[in-house]
């Protein structure tokens, strides 16, 4: 897994059938990547509808969120209406995982993203890093500590 | 380990022995199925351990997911100004089977608010601020989906089923 002062890979994926997001593009922003396993966990308990209660604290620290997960654009496409989700998940799906395996956080195992999250600074460098276990919710509070203290610099 | 950010404090409601020794915080939707689930089960740790416990309830609406959860949290901090938190706090989760927007103003006659100013209040900013407030201090203390619950101060990895069998074992 990637740790603290490495570089971000950069990266080429969509969000939706006719949009890609390119990680270059968001240099002089932060940006937070959350690696998680699959869509459609239980809602009351998901990691995406948590972050999505958290736009506003993400933007007040000019952060941009991104989910990424192997599921294929359709299916994220369908998750974000049903959850009603206000920022882009990332479908790793081809070559299955590749962004994953770049920031070492791919469970060769189960072929699914581990649940990780990386904040990325505005010069493109990896600030802070965390590898969750798989069954638990990393919350929010390691992101907030890390762009607290971004933005004092 | 997480822990609860900010400590107790005076804007919080607390039901319960001040002298308790078991201080349990459960951040929590009205809306949340499992909170739902998890209210029974508060108020039979609440009487089976008696004076023990402590109870403090903070708001932690997921209002994306759920569209009744903010405006619920407002009925309940719109009771508290007429000091009945937790008349409305039950009668929000034994009734969240049937919650919708009208509820709010039947469940206030319900429980004998004056209704003008009931309504006057679910309009305040001031309410807004503190049920953002509670979801700030849900966020920094780790608050990772509802319920969550803070044993003295330290997140509980669990349910409320397993925090009554926790409590079990920890007075036996």
């Amino acid at each position: 897994m990637l740790e603290k002062g490495a570089t971000a890979p950069d990266f080429e994926l969509n969000a939706t059938p006719d949009q890609k997001i390119k990680l270059k593009d968001f240099k002089g922003k932060n940006v937070i990547l959350a690696f998680y396993p699959a869509d459609w966990s239980p809602v009351c308990s998901d990691q995406m509808a948590l972050y999505n209660e958290m736009l506003k604290y993400f933007s007040k620290y000019d952060a941009q969120i991104f989910g990424v997960s192997v599921d294929s654009v359709w299916c994220h496409v369908a998750f974000e209406e049903n959850r009603k989700l206000h920022f882009p998940l990332l479908a790793d799906f081809e070559p299955k995982g590749a962004v994953s395996k770049a920031y070492g956080v791919y469970d060769e195992e189960v072929g699914e993203s581990k649940r990780a999250l990386f904040v990325i600074d505005k010069e493109g460098k990896i600030a802070w890093s965390y590898l969750s276990p798989i069954a638990v919710n990393p919350g929010a509070d390691g992101i907030l500590e890390v762009l607290e203290e971004l933005s004092k610099k | 380990m997480s822990t609860l950010k900010p400590e107790i404090n005076s804007q919080d409601h607390i039901q319960g022995d001040d002298s308790a020794s078991i201080t349990i915080v459960e951040f929590g939707d009205y809306q949340c199925p499992f909170c739902g689930d998890a209210y029974p089960i508060m108020k039979e740790i609440e009487e089976t351990f008696g004076h023990q416990i402590k109870f403090v309830f903070r708001h932690f609406p997921l209002a994306n997911a759920h569209e009744y959860a903010f405006p619920a949290a407002i009925a309940a901090e719109a009771a508290a100004l007429q000091g009945k938190f937790w008349e409305m706090h039950d009668a929000l989760y034994e009734n969240q089977y049937r919650l919708n927007g009208e509820l709010f103003y039947e469940l206030a006659e319900t429980i004998g608010l004056d209704l003008e100013q009931f309504q006057k209040d679910s309009a305040s900013e001031e309410i807004k601020t503190i049920i953002e407030d509670n979801f700030d201090s849900g966020i920094r203390s780790g608050v990772n989906g509802t319920p969550s619950f803070y044993v003295n101060g330290t997140k509980f990895d669990g349910g409320a089923t397993d925090l009554y069998q926790m409590l079990k074992e920890s007075t036996e």
